[in-house]
């Protein structure tokens, strides 16, 4: 791995990255209201089983809590946050802004993504901004950090030093293009990726292996993206009806092979099986758990997974 | 061509509501293509609103005017007699937007009120059916993509496709909208043309955020409009 770039973010998920430790991240959705108590009874069960938690932007379109603000809510229960910033609500000023906001108040790590088209959400006839798209935003939050300006090449004023994260969906079609859209990503800025939950495994070998011949894992950290599946209802509906998502039979089958009250515990097997292929996969430094709305449940897939203790830097 | 509907008749009659003596004026070109506000449409709707203002007990006296095109001064003028004689106390266009302002500019003095909602610039697909491909965002980008727009095509308007939405060929918005990033990749790389998208689109500075005013090489505003 090519660790030499001169990031120095201050992020614990980037220090635990560039030892050579694998990875393990959670996620954290913000409330539909103002508890913040609700963020802090999630932060509960993450903290100490997670190196960062992603902090979820108006996920799926439905408006929550501001992610920077659930971000620093996260801070205070002693978390790092992975602050999640879509292009769809905001256009480039509202962006910087919130960038330079949250970096003052602490905020290190930061995934730029499109945002799911808010045909989706709880407002569907909103108007989507769309000023920048994701690679654009990755290379505006490089630019502010490598060369200290803004996108209009004015100065900043301490620049943030963000440790600058990117997705990636191996299952969205056309698939040959995955992998020259990675590469754009990482051209752009990206510092690491975490991936669309994988549920089909030999694709993901497929596309780890295309990118570790083009040489993209040297330059860049990847988290492979992995949700246990709660039920067989849940499986069947991440696969009909998510728009990206690739659910083999097989694991729908397995599901269905067990117990009812046994099904959730399956998914977590399955989940925990993909995680040591991970481990030992040559390109894959990490992995990104999505466990929401099922964040009480993340101290114990990690403890099946292995991956506990996490690494503490002082 | 510039593509329009009808506004719902509900709605075009609210609006006439307390004026007694119209002229609907169509358009003989885009949206008479379109079958959205040529001579026929503007017969049709007239006999429309005769017959719902009579059964409201509020006869209107509407009359209709096609002219060859509303956004073109030289054809506006052919109006000007028929509106002076008139004595009409409101207008009613059936053009599209440029058209509905441009005749509501000419005579200030009288309401002008829009029968269709303007959509956009589209193709004809089938009889009927037209869909929007241009956004006119001013700086056309159909040379690196295959001559498919992505700022019209993409729900996104995304400049760095396509995004991990993409479903089979179809836009994450429904199975019914083709992914424009999809085809882009298809129609480039059967033409051997890839790296035309490998390279990162950066940030664009949008050219439609102020009204445009577009002048062609070697000519100017003339004095008496340049203000
Ligand atoms: S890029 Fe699209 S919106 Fe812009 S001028 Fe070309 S076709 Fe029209
Ligand atoms: S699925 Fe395709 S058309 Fe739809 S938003 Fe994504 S890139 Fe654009």
């Amino acid at each position: 791995m090519n660790t030499e770039t001169h990031v120095a973010s201050g992020s614990n998920l980037e220090k635990v990255l560039r030892s050579g430790q694998f990875a393990f991240t959670g996620e954290l959705g913000p409330p539909r209201g103002t508890n913040a108590d609700e963020v802090r009874e999630k932060a509960k069960f993450l903290k100490g089983n997670v190196d960062a938690v992603n902090i979820t932007d108006n996920q799926t379109a439905v408006v929550r809590m501001s992610s920077w603000a659930a971000s620093l809510i996260a801070i205070q229960e002693g978390l790092e946050p992975n602050y999640q910033m879509v292009c769809r609500d905001r256009n480039r000023l509202a962006m910087q802004s919130d960038i330079l906001g949250g970096y003052a108040l602490g905020i290190r790590n930061m995934l730029c993504l499109s945002g799911d088209h808010q045909q989706f959400g709880d407002h569907p006839d909103a108007m989507g901004v769309f000023d920048i798209d994701s690679i654009q935003l990755i290379a505006m939050v490089r630019q502010m950090r490598d060369e200290g300006l803004f996108l209009s090449g004015t100065e900043i004023h301490q620049p943030p030093k963000m440790f600058i994260g990117a997705a990636s969906n191996p299952f969205a079609d056309p698939f040959e293009w995955r992998v020259h859209r990675l590469a754009k990503k990482i051209e752009a800025g990206a510092n690491f990726i975490q991936t669309q939950c994988i549920y089909n495994m030999e694709k993901f070998r497929k596309f780890i292996h295309l990118a570790n011949e083009e040489g993209l894992t040297e330059k860049v950290f990847i988290l492979a993206g992995v949700t246990p599946m709660k039920s067989v209802g849940m499986a069947r509906y991440m696969k009909s009806k998510v728009p990206g998502m690739d659910v083999p039979d097989e694991i729908i089958d397995r599901l269905k092979g067990v117990e009812k009250e046994k099904v959730a515990q399956e998914g977590i097997n399955i989940a925990c099986e993909q995680i040591e292929e991970f481990k030992e996969m040559k390109g894959v430094h990490g992995v990104h758990l999505m466990a929401i709305e099922w964040e009480h449940m993340v101290p114990q897939i990690a403890e099946q997974a292995k991956v506990l203790p996490r690494p503490v830097f002082s | 061509m510039i593509v329009a509907q009808r506004k719902p008749f509900a709605e075009i009659k609210d609006m006439l509501q307390g004026y007694n003596k119209v002229l609907n004026v169509g358009c003989g070109t885009c949206v008479s293509v379109c079958l959205a506000g040529g001579e026929k449409e503007v017969a049709v709707l007239n006999t429309e609103l005769e017959m719902a203002r009579r059964l409201a007990d509020d006869p209107i006296d509407i009359q209709g005017h096609t002219i060859e095109r509303q956004c073109d001064r030289e054809y506006l003028a052919e109006l000007d007699s028929i509106i002076e004689e008139g004595g009409f106390d409101a207008l009613l266009s059936m053009a599209c937007g440029v058209g509905i302002q441009f005749l509501a500019e000419r005579y200030p003095h009288i309401p002008t009120f829009p029968a269709v909602d303007t959509s956009g610039l589209a193709v004809n697909q089938a009889v009927g059916w037209y869909e929007e491909r241009c956004r006119s965002c001013s700086q056309c980008v159909l040379g690196s993509t295959g001559g498919i727009c992505p700022i019209t095509m993409c729900a996104k308007g995304l400049l760095n496709g396509p995004c991990g939405g993409t479903n089979k060929g179809s836009c994450e918005i429904s199975s019914d909208q083709p992914c424009a990033w999809f085809r882009i990749y298809e129609r480039l790389s059967g033409q051997d043309r890839l790296d035309a998208i490998k390279k990162i689109n950066t940030a664009r500075g949008w050219k439609n955020q102020t009204p445009r005013n577009l002048i062609q090489p070697g000519y100017m505003k003339p004095e008496k409009m340049a203000k």
